[in-house]
Formats: structure tokens, C-alpha cells, sequence
């Protein structure tokens, strides 16, 4: 009974930090302003939609990988994979949820779009240092 | 002998944590997060000698189930000091940190008073017995604390991304670790679980490596945007 009752909350408190360290990824990178190169490539003239998310990650999956974004880029997608879960179980039953998860799928396509743009300098600037020589 | 699996998860856990003391040096950040970096110090240096005394005594051995317990206190009673210093930095500004460090160390002398209570009642192996208990309990206060450092993050507006990442990454590793003791419990005869708190205790120093690595002191975060229901 005892180690089900220690399970049970530890997934719980698990869920929570997680959607707060998912969160706090999106938060670090949301004073980032994005660059008209990658607001051209991706088609995202304000600001990201949910639906947006999908096709950033297609085109991350295009451009060179970037090892410092790796970890964040895999948290997040978990997070937008269980939110879209969600949306389509929990928020059924609860509709007052779909637009707060909605909220948050489109900062989900925020982060990656910066992840996007920072990816899309760095290829640049290596580029860049590979024709100096 | 532990088998490849358990071998492979240790070895990899002592690199991570390696990696998180270089990353801190490079980013002279070590003094800043000393008793973060004592930890790691300390894993490494418990790792070393249980390595040794493994290869000495064997794995079955009395010395290694000595090493082991007792390393693993100390480990545990390290990771409540840095969690401690935690509490000091989001309270320091609030001129709070003589009370969180008085109120740390009652904690740790209640818990250690408990731990002993509850072994005492056996006298089989008590010292071991004791260790192991101290370890456990702490964990559970470590996860309590944890909760409470973040409400408080919340509503003090801290806004030090590296702190909060920081927080965050231990408040997911206490889960996490409870989640898979409450599993080995749960499910001994699945060879997987074991594995599990091992893994687990891989992710701490990667995830603390990461956010040092990522974000300077200076970098700061909207405290609005960690609010999960927007008020």
C-alpha cells in the first residue's frame, strides 16, 4: 500500500516539475527576437501558432544538429507530445483546459522556432569561419 | 561483479558529474555553486573508492556493503547541503539565510534522531541499518524541501534562469528517484527497475551540466512565463 501511495505521488510531483522545467526552457528563450530570415523560411509572420510546431521540427530535423539544444529540443517535444494527449482526452471531458493547452503548444513552436533561428546563426557563423580559411 | 548494464549507467553518471565540475570551472562559476560542485566532488571521490574496494573485496563483501551504505549517506546528507544552499541563494536578498541554515540543520538532527528510532528496535546490522534509513528519509524531506523552494521561486518572482533550472532539475531527480524506489518495491522481480535510480541519477549532473553550460549568471527569465495557470 505504502510504496503504490509513494508511486502515485512522486508521479505526480514528477509531472508537475516537469511542466515547470518545460516551461522555464520556454521561458529563457522567449526574449529572443527571431530573425527575418527565419520568420521567411518558416512562415511565421507574429507569433507561433500550436499547428506551427510540427513543421519548425521538420525543419530542425533538416539543419545540422546543434549539441547545446539537443537536451531542451527532446524535453519540450515530450512535453507538446503529452499536451496533445491531452487535448485530445482530458480536454474532451474538460473544455475550459483546451485553450490554456492550446496556450501552451504554441510555446512549445516558440521555443523551437528560436531553437531554429539560433541553429540557422550557428550553421552561418561555421560556415562563415570555414571560408576564412 | 555488477553486470555490463549497472557498470556502463555507473561509469556514465561519474562523466556526467566529472563534466558538470569541469563546465562549472570553465564558466568560474565553481565558488559560486561550491556546495553543488562539493557533491559532485564527492560522488566522484565515493565512486573512485567504491570501485576500488569493489575490485578488493568483491561484490558481496562486507567492506563493499559498508562502503556502499555509508558512502551513500554521505552522498545524501551532500545533496541536502546543496539543497540548503539553494534555500540560501533565493532567500539570501531577504536577509533570511542565519534562519534557513538554523532551521536545516534542526531538520537533519530530527531526521537523524528518527532514522535512529527506527533502527534501533533491531540490533542486526545496526550500523548499515542506520545508514540506509538516514538515506531514505532524506531523500523524502530533500523532495518535501524542494517543493517548498519552488512555491517559494514562484511567488518571490525569482527570475535567475540557472537557479530555477537548477531547482527544476532537482525537484524532477527527487521525484523521479522516489518514483523508481516506489518501483523496486513494487515490481522486484522485473530486472529492469533496478536499473532505473541508477539512470535517474545519471540525469542530475547532465541537466545541471546543461544549464550551467546554456546560461550565464546574468541571464534572467520572465517569472510570469513559470506560472503554469496564468493569474
Amino acid at each position: 500500500m505504502m510504496p503504490a501511495l509513494i508511486l502515485a505521488v512522486s508521479l505526480v510531483t514528477l509531472l508537475m516539475f516537469f511542466v515547470s522545467y518545460c516551461r522555464s526552457l520556454m521561458a529563457a528563450s522567449s526574449r529572443h527576437t527571431l530573425s527575418a530570415e527565419v520568420r521567411d523560411v518558416t512562415g511565421i509572420k507574429t507569433l507561433p501558432s500550436a499547428r506551427d510546431f510540427v513543421k519548425v521540427m521538420q525543419l530542425l530535423a533538416l539543419c545540422p544538429e546543434h549539441p547545446e539544444d539537443r537536451a531542451g529540443l527532446r524535453a519540450v517535444s515530450l512535453y507538446y507530445d503529452i499536451l496533445n494527449m491531452a487535448q485530445t482526452t482530458i480536454a474532451r471531458v474538460v473544455p475550459a483546459l483546451s485553450s490554456w493547452m492550446e496556450h501552451e503548444r504554441a510555446g512549445c513552436a516558440g521555443f523551437a522556432v528560436v531553437a531554429l533561428d539560433r541553429r540557422i546563426a550557428f550553421n552561418r557563423e561555421a560556415l562563415l569561419r570555414e571560408g576564412e580559411f | 561483479m555488477p553486470g555490463p548494464v549497472a557498470t556502463i549507467i555507473w561509469y556514465l553518471g561519474t562523466a556526467f558529474e566529472l563534466a558538470f565540475v569541469v563546465c562549472s570551472i570553465g564558466r568560474n562559476s565553481f565558488f559560486r555553486y561550491f556546495f553543488l560542485n562539493l557533491y559532485f566532488v564527492l560522488a566522484i571521490l565515493s565512486s573512485v573508492g567504491r570501485n576500488v574496494v569493489l575490485r578488493s573485496y568483491g561484490w558481496t563483501s562486507d567492506e563493499y556493503c559498508y562502503v556502499y551504505f555509508y558512502t551513500d549517506a554521505l552522498l545524501t546528507l551532500g545533496l541536502y547541503v546543496a539543497l540548503i544552499s539553494l534555500y540560501s541563494k533565493v532567500f539570501g536578498e531577504l536577509r533570511f539565510s542565519k534562519y534557513v541554515r538554523t532551521f536545516a540543520v534542526l531538520l537533519l538532527l530530527g531526521t537523524a534522531a528518527f532514522s535512529y528510532a527506527v533502527v534501533a528496535q533491531s540490533t542486526e546490522r545496526l550500523s548499515t541499518g542506520f545508514a540506509y534509513e538516514l538515506s531514505q528519509n532524506l531523500y523524502f524531506v530533500g523532495l518535501v524541501l524542494t517543493y517548498i523552494l519552488w512555491g517559494a521561486i514562484l511567488k518571490l518572482g525569482e527570475t535567475r534562469t540557472r537557479l530555477v533550472q537548477i531547482v527544476l532539475s532537482l525537484g524532477l531527480y527527487f521525484s523521479a528517484y522516489a518514483a523508481s524506489y516506489a518501483l523496486v518495491t513494487l515490481a522486484e522481480k522485473y530486472s529492469v527497475v533496478h536499473f532505473l535510480g541508477p539512470l535517474v541519477s545519471c540525469l542530475l549532473p547532465l541537466a545541471w551540466t546543461i544549464t550551467m553550460w546554456r546560461h550565464t549568471e546574468e541571464a534572467r527569465l520572465v517569472p510570469a512565463r513559470l506560472v503554469a495557470v496564468p493569474r
